[in-house]
């Protein structure tokens, strides 16, 4: 973050770490309380969520979060409890070290490292690590199946996750987000730059092939196998209670937040819109790009709610035979339009 | 060819290695208890699954979590008693347990009840039917993952209960029929609010259709699972949809001359010659859909008259024996009722169809996976009441 002042490293790094702490409640809840809540029960005719406190049921969030708090934190005795207690915190270290290098604006961005896909990709896979713990430390035979099936299941998506960026990154010419949103920004449609060029008119292939398969990271419906409620109860949170699980719900949803800010930063042209410049950008930068999370997610959230599950088998073979090879494909067709353009 | 000592000894050294090997390369089995506490068992049923891996190599189905011993409770109730206690049977459908023990103390007494009463007990056997049926489908699609069905479940289902309560006061225990009659009349307006219910039921197919039948998921994860060949079912004594699945074509509704309004209909029994939780599925979808139009039919066709037949005010059912089953949503359910003379039965043998259904679930589990375990307790549909009675 340039700011106009110079402040000490040490303040500029509290500074930019409180944001991100304060940005990661803030994007769950929203997302929590439009999706979950609201989009759920239209979609479903569910009759709670729109019930309590009268309008819309605006406080149903506030009673979820005060319910949860309210839980006692129970460990299980057989447990392992260091890592149990360790967990959700590093499932949400991974959420909190992928919002490092989103752009909100030309210069709201807290690190805009030339890397940036690159280290959003890799720090998205480190919560395999935090599930496995769970799964494993909670000394429970569902916990474990659903560690082990998140586990294969992040793995195998992580693949066509980054296959499907590979055509972004080579049409922008560069790996920072910031650069790749300029790209979009300044770009022109065949001499027409009315609207820039948001790279999901070139790349819409792998716009479907990432949000398939950032479902599969968020582990949402249809790929929910490792929290799969009906076989393995809840899967790796099983044991956990009140507030540790709140971490890991509200690591899942900060995560779906920051993988549409993505997908939306890759494909959609993020915090831009062509006709505002400079500084105007900074202001409006986050409230563009928050309009462009809420689409995605929205799509994000709409599959979730209307899809059953896969099995584990053919989830892997999703993954395998149909996601990887068409983001190859899709590679290879950019690449030649890239030469031969 | 005599066998030398060396050869003898590098035989027996072979066979040792290839006993090493398997123990190293034999991987643990582990023991899945699913249940008693589960959700996908919809109560307290317990699965024994060991595991190898995600297979199931062997498993058990433990019930008798929830049993009420109603078989022995029968014993000391008088007969109208019996109707409170065999609601809670198969509490989905809480009306059709009713109906079979009616007509068995009935049988015994030698009356019938008169044709009006008839046909509005075919009508709320059929409602049953549709309310039981229609929770199956959500939650069927909620087992496998996809949320949505289940509240659309919830809420047709809903109009249904309204119409079962306007009639007998009860939403879940309607405790309705009486021997020789039922209880009441129906209420004014009643016909044309369930005619409308029975469109909404049917919206409801075609919506299910379309959201969860037609998906691509759903079919992978449904066909070919658990597919139980006729043979096989017919030996473990499966019925109702289950064994229409397998494509046996088999309907006490139809196959059996009843004092009840069905004989008069025009419908079909639908079978599916697959076996798997698919044909399971498809078939309750469409059977749910026929019952729907059976109502319509006997609401347009019923006869007028009175609702009760003539019945002493202390109901002593003479020396004897009967056994009447009728096709219940679950399957076949019988009452085997032994009658000596008193207020109640002396004995009385409940068949229900839940017990026999989930029987076949250590044959039909083999070698499945875990998630297939679900689909299959899913499709096969039980009520724990009806289980464990």
């Amino acid at each position: 973050m340039s700011l106009a002042l110079s402040l000490p490293y040490w303040a500029e790094t509290t500074i930019k770490t409180v944001i991100i702490l304060a940005v990661i409640p803030a994007s769950a809840l929203t997302l929590g309380y439009v999706f979950l809540m609201k989009t759920m029960a239209h979609m479903q005719s569910r009759l709670g969520p729109m019930e309590p406190g009268g309008f819309h049921g605006w406080y149903q969030l506030i009673g979820d979060g005060v319910k949860f708090i309210q839980k006692e934190d129970i460990i299980p005795e057989e447990a392992d409890r260091a890592i149990f207690a360790l967990a959700p915190t590093v499932v949400l270290v991974s959420t909190f070290l992928l919002f490092v290098v989103i752009p909100a604006g030309p210069r709201l961005v807290v690190e805009n490292l030339d890397t940036g896909v690159f280290f959003a990709l890799a720090v998205s896979s480190l919560s395999v690590i935090g599930v496995l713990m769970a799964g494993w430390a909670s000394a429970n035979k569902y916990s474990l199946l659903g560690g082990l099936r998140a586990a294969g299941q992040l793995i195998a998506y992580e693949l066509p996750l980054v296959l499907a960026v590979v055509g972004v990154v080579m049409q922008a010419g560069t790996m920072s987000l910031q650069g790749i949103v300029n790209f979009q920004q300044h770009g022109k449609i065949f001499g027409f730059g009315g609207i820039g060029l948001p790279l999901i008119l070139t790349q819409f292939v792998g716009f479907l092939l990432f949000i398939a398969a950032s479902q599969a990271e968020l582990t949402q419906a249809p790929f929910d196998m490792p929290l799969a409620e009906s076989e393995l109860v809840a899967g790796y949170t099983t044991e956990y209670t009140g507030f540790r699980f709140l971490f890991f719900y509200m690591a899942e949803t900060a995560t779906a937040f920051a993988l549409a800010a993505i997908a939306a930063t890759l494909f959609l042209g993020g915090w831009s819109v062509p006709w505002v410049h400079g500084s105007a950008a900074d202001v409006l930068g986050p409230f563009i790009l928050g309009a462009k999370v809420m689409l995605v997610a929205f799509l994000i959230y709409w599959i979730r709610f209307t899809y059953p599950r896969f099995r584990e088998d053919q989830l892997q073979a999703f993954a395998w035979k149909y996601l990887i090879p068409i983001s190859l494909a899709n590679i290879l067709v950019t690449a030649v339009f890239k030469v031969v353009f | 060819m005599a066998v030398t000592e060396q050869q003898r000894r590098a035989y027996v050294a072979s066979q040792a290695a290839d006993a090493r090997l398997n123990v190293e390369l034999q991987t643990e089995d582990m023991t899945l208890n699913i249940g008693p506490q589960h959700p996908a068992t919809h109560g307290t049923l317990r699965v024994v699954a060991r595991l190898d891996g995600e297979q199931v190599v062997w498993a058990d189905v433990v019930c008798g979590y929830m049993h009420r011993g109603y078989e022995k409770l029968t014993e000391v109730r008088t007969y109208p008693q019996i109707t409170t206690l065999v609601n809670r049977i198969d509490w989905l459908s809480s009306f059709a347990n009713e109906v079979p023990f009616i007509l068995a103390a009935e049988k015994l007494m030698d009356i019938e009840a008169p044709p009006r009463a008839q046909y509005i007990r075919t009508i709320l056997f059929e409602l049953a039917r549709i309310a039981n049926i229609t929770l199956f489908i959500g939650t069927m699609g909620a087992d496998l993952g996809a949320i949505t069905p289940v509240f659309y479940a919830f809420r047709d289902r809903e109009r249904i209960l309204n119409q079962i309560e306007a009639v007998t006061g009860g939403r879940f225990h309607p405790n309705f029929d009486r021997i020789g009659g039922l209880k009441d009349d129906l209420p004014r307006g009643w016909i044309d609010e369930t005619k409308s219910a029975m469109v909404r039921v049917r919206e409801f197919c075609d919506e299910l259709e379309e959201l969860l039948m037609g998906n691509e998921i759903f079919q992978a994860r449904t066909r070919g699972i658990g597919v139980i060949p006729a043979d096989v079912g017919l030996s473990y004594g499966l019925s109702g949809a289950n064994i229409r699945a397998s494509g046996i074509d088999w309907d006490l509704r139809r196959d059996q001359d009843l004092p009840l309004a069905w004989k008069d209909l025009d419908w079909k029994v639908w079978t599916h010659p697959d076996g798997d939780s698919f044909a399971r599925f498809w078939v309750r979808l469409q059977e749910t859909r026929e019952a729907s139009k059976m109502v319509d039919q006997m609401l347009d066709g019923l006869p007028a008259g009175s609702i009760q037949a003539k019945v002493p005010r202390i109901i002593k059912v003479p020396e004897g024996e009967a056994w009447v089953h009728t096709e219940n949503p679950l399957g076949e359910m019988g009452y085997y009722v032994v009658s000596q003379g008193g207020l109640g039965p002396f004995r009385c043998k409940i068949r229900s169809a839940s017990f026999n259904n989930v029987s076949v679930l250590p044959w039909v589990l083999r070698g499945t996976y875990v998630p297939d375990i679900i689909t299959i307790l899913a499709s096969l549909y039980f009520i724990l009441g009806d289980i464990d009675r």
